[in-house]
């Protein structure tokens, strides 16, 4: 590990006072614009660019990576409290987290994301530093037959491990699947589902989608049957938080699997949103609990927000060795690289091993400070649960407006929420999976594009998905865990199996 | 200034940190602006791509630069309009005919993807205020590649007779535009696969699952530096001047150009570009030029241009016109021949 030595004088380069400095302000700024719907990380980070133009390289790196960790925290808020996921990859964070907030149980929640999230951050970033130097070389391994294989394996992993209805989940998985394909196809360069508008050129913006099928749609679920909402009378003390920690050990099987999901995804190109959904999924379907999923299990929370974190910090490394970003965020981050005067490739880490080893130190104390500042958030926020609904739900649909506005300005945003936002309703009330159809929205086209990508280069040939050792096993893994269900069933010998895990 | 937005209060920050060193400098480039027309209200750059690729980095040095010099007095705030390749962006200039207050950033997309595919604007929506800078193309192919000259690559595309894979970044933009104008030069056939971005088809070129591709400088010369990936002509009728040695003492400047490699397209370059919706007075104009001028003279964007080894191209007024109506006449010809042309409606 000759790692060792270079990491500490990354320290060195870290933990001056100024950095410090600059940490906590990030971090301070992220969780702000994580807790505004809408303005996102991506945007936040964009805003504070120009700052950046004229500090030293790794300040700034320091305080815009700082601000991303801030912004993926106040993501996971967000989507307890009001069921409204910030950032893509803390959607499966809601399935959960949200019933247990209106169960009385916010602060647990909020608490339990935090420090899930530290956990899988904190494995992410030792594991980085341990493979640094060989990331270039295995990321290149990756040709869109690899892409598609890695994508197939977080649908897989989803929608085989899921324990709804087949039928209504593949009608959900293809209308997000349809929405993903509206606007300009990178293949062809054609306009598909566009019917001649402008406003859908751009295509169908996640988020818009997201706060209109869950904020609004919530919204309108909960209006729905009154009788049962009631304020939460009981008062958030900062002890909530410690009893939450006093209990993480119980999750140490949830808390590793997770995160080795994470950062396998994160090295490879599944990236986050697609870690958090594989790993809920699995936790789903392996957990002793798995009854109570989707009704407020702790586990569901804890599963997600590991990963998503492990695979949102392993996936900086092969960004800045190949300069290929994973997410709207880390694509502003790179462009700054640039300005900064840096050259993002595999000799950014023989170029400017300062730069590169300052980064990956300030990761281990920008995620400390973070999870730190935004515990001492949590008896803020979790009060926000004891405002009556009568108060609450005016408050949250202009949130969720405002914030459907902010993603680009635009006012056709906000109609098409609403638009989402009774598509979430009738969905939850004829009992249709939503995740499937966010998950197919954000992986959907990148699968499409590495699948035609594919066929391009193989001349249609699809044995292109089993031509060498790792696209072979992802492909293969992948393909099992979506016939999971019978197999197991198969193997186990039918019924009695069957009867046992459903008490 | 009271409606000043947070963009503006950051700006403002970095501003105070900044006239320290500037001094007086500042004040004295006043002048020379301040004749006729100047913005009223706060401007927005609207860039036709999303953030972090080459054109939002051109608007945002911009900004910078204009910020830095207080070159304007009202915020200026830049806003990501990259959807449908760029029109998303030129759509709202079109719906902002007449308001000098909205600038926007593009490439030549602006005149060719309303040949390509149906839009919602047309070119006469907007008014070009000038070109800024020139990004090259260089023809790549990976280390372990057996040819080390263009021809030899097109002799090799040439016997594996259409299979051969030439990566590039989105369909009928500029690399497919280029790959196809390099097959009606020599006469084979490519396969061209499409990828998101110019970052994406450099990954692949370096690990070999792609056969070349047509990168810019920029988006090839971190896999360049590390000896994955090498350069074999530059569409350019010269040469490029930057003199530093990248990788195994091969330069910039040591890249022959295509009419030296015997392969064509003789030259090949994207213009950065900047725009005003149509509808807005000459003087405006004039003031977005003077202004752009300016911020062309400084180090800083001498800097920007050297980093990403674009070269410096400013044309405005009629000259440009003129090399816009030509160049969109050429390609509309070409884009006839591919059956690309789109009968907009």
């Amino acid at each position: 590990m000759e790692g060792l030595p270079a990491l500490l004088h990354g320290f060195e380069v870290a933990l001056t006072a100024y950095h410090v400095g600059l940490m906590v302000v990030g971090v301070l700024i992220g969780i702000l614009v994580g807790v505004l719907p809408g303005l996102g990380a991506p945007n936040g980070v964009a805003l504070l660019m120009p700052l950046t133009f004229f500090m030293p390289p790794v300040s700034a790196i320091i305080l815009l990576s700082s601000m991303y960790w801030g912004a993926l925290l106040g993501g996971s808020t967000t989507s307890i409290l009001f069921n409204i996921p910030g950032e893509p990859s803390s959607v499966a964070t809601t399935f959960d987290g949200h019933p247990m907030a209106r169960q009385g149980r916010a602060a647990e929640a909020l608490s339990l994301a935090f420090l899930s999230s530290g956990f899988g951050a904190l494995v992410g970033v030792v594991t980085i530093t341990m493979v640094a130097d060989d990331i270039a070389t295995f990321a290149l391994r990756f040709s869109p037959a690899e892409y598609f294989a890695v994508y197939l394996l977080a649908f897989c992993a989803f929608i085989g491990m899921g324990g709804t209805d087949a039928l209504k989940t593949a009608v959900s998985l293809l209308i997000g699947l349809s929405l993903a394909t509206i606007g300009m196809d990178t293949v062809s360069g054609e306009m598909r589902l566009t019917f001649g508008q402008d406003e859908l050129v751009r295509g169908i913006s996640f988020l818009v989608a997201v706060i209109g099928l869950f904020g609004i749609g919530e919204l309108l679920a909960t209006a729905d049957e009154t009788e049962k909402v009631e304020g939460i009378t009981a008062r958030v003390r900062l002890a909530a938080v410690l009893a939450t920690l006093a209990q993480m050990p119980r999750y140490t099987v949830a808390l590793v699997r997770s995160a080795a999901i994470g950062i396998w995804m994160g090295l490879t190109p599944g990236g986050p949103t697609a870690a958090s959904f594989m790993s809920y999924g699995v936790a789903r379907r392996f957990s002793r609990n798995a009854g109570n999923f989707g009704r407020g299990e702790p586990e569901g929370v804890v599963s997600p927000e590991t990963s998503d974190h492990a695979a949102g910090v392993s996936a900086l490394l092969p960004m800045l060795a190949l300069g290929v970003p994973g997410s709207a965020t880390a694509a502003v981050m790179l462009g700054g690289l640039m300005i900064w005067g840096l050259q993002p490739g595999p000799t950014l880490f023989q170029d400017r091993p300062d730069f590169v080893w300052g980064l990956i130190a300030s990761m281990y104390v920008a995620n400390l400070v973070a999870v730190v500042l935004v515990l001492s958030t949590v008896p803020i926020f979790a009060s926000v649960m004891r405002v009556p609904f009568g108060l609450l739900a005016p408050l949250i649909m202009t949130i969720c407006l405002t914030g459907a506005w902010m993603v680009s300005n635009n006012g056709f945003d906000v109609l098409l929420a609403i638009g989402f936002g009774v598509l979430g309703y009738l969905m939850k009330k004829l009992d249709y999976p939503i995740a499937p159809l966010v998950l197919a929205m954000v992986l959907g086209d990148k699968a499409e594009d590495a699948f035609r990508q594919s066929m391009l280069m193989s001349q249609g040939d699809l044995l292109v998905f089993w031509s060498n050792p790792l696209v072979g096993t992802i492909t293969t893994v992948a393909l099992l865990l979506l016939a999971w269900p019978p197999l197991s069933r198969m193997l186990r010998g039918g019924a009695p199996a069957v009867r046992r895990t459903a008490q | 200034m009271t409606r000043a937005a947070s963009p503006c209060a950051l700006s403002a920050f970095a501003a105070s940190r900044r006239a320290l060193l500037l001094g007086g400098g500042a004040l004295l480039a006043r002048p020379a602006l301040a004749q006729a027309w100047q913005p009223q209200r706060p401007v927005e750059f609207v860039v036709a791509a999303a953030p972090g690729g080459g054109t939002d980095q051109f608007a945002r040095i911009v900004q910078s630069i204009i910020q830095k010099l207080n070159l304007v007095r009202t915020p200026v705030i830049v806003t990501n309009k990259g959807g449908g390749a760029g029109t998303e962006a030129f759509v709202y200039g079109r719906g902002a005919a007449g308001d000098p207050h909205k600038v926007v950033f593009g490439t030549n997309n602006v005149w060719l993807m309303p040949l390509v595919t149906r839009v919602g604007y047309g070119l006469s929506d907007l008014r070009p205020v000038a070109s800024m800078a020139a990004d090259e193309f260089i023809l790549w192919t990976h280390a372990e590649a057996a040819f080390r000259t263009a021809r030899d690559l097109i002799e090799a595309a040439r016997e594996r007779n259409g299979a051969f894979r030439m990566g590039g970044s989105q369909a009928r933009d500029t690399d497919h535009i280029l790959t196809k104008q390099i097959e009606r030069a020599t006469g084979v056939t490519f396969t061209y696969v499409p990828f998101r971005s110019g970052g994406e088809v450099a990954v692949q070129l370096a690990g070999a699952h792609v056969d070349a591709n047509t990168n810019n400088p920029a988006e090839n010369v971190g896999q360049w530096r590390a000896g994955r990936v090498r350069p074999l002509c530059v569409f350019s009728r010269e040469r490029l001047s930057l003199t530093e040695k990248v990788h195994d003492g091969v330069g910039w400047s040591d890249i022959p150009t295509a009419a030296e490699a015997g392969i064509g397209p003789e030259e090949f370059r994207m213009p950065r570009t900047v725009w005003l919706p149509a509808r807005t007075t000459d003087a405006q104009a004039t003031f977005w030029t003077q202004l752009l001028a300016r911020v062309r003279e400084t180090a800083e964007w001498k800097a920007w241009l050297e980093g990403g080894s674009q070269s410096d191209l400013w044309q405005t007024g009629t000259e440009l016109a003129e090399f816009i109506r030509q160049d969109e006449a050429t390609n509309r010809d070409h884009f006839r021949e591919y059956g690309w042309l789109v009968e907009q409606g």
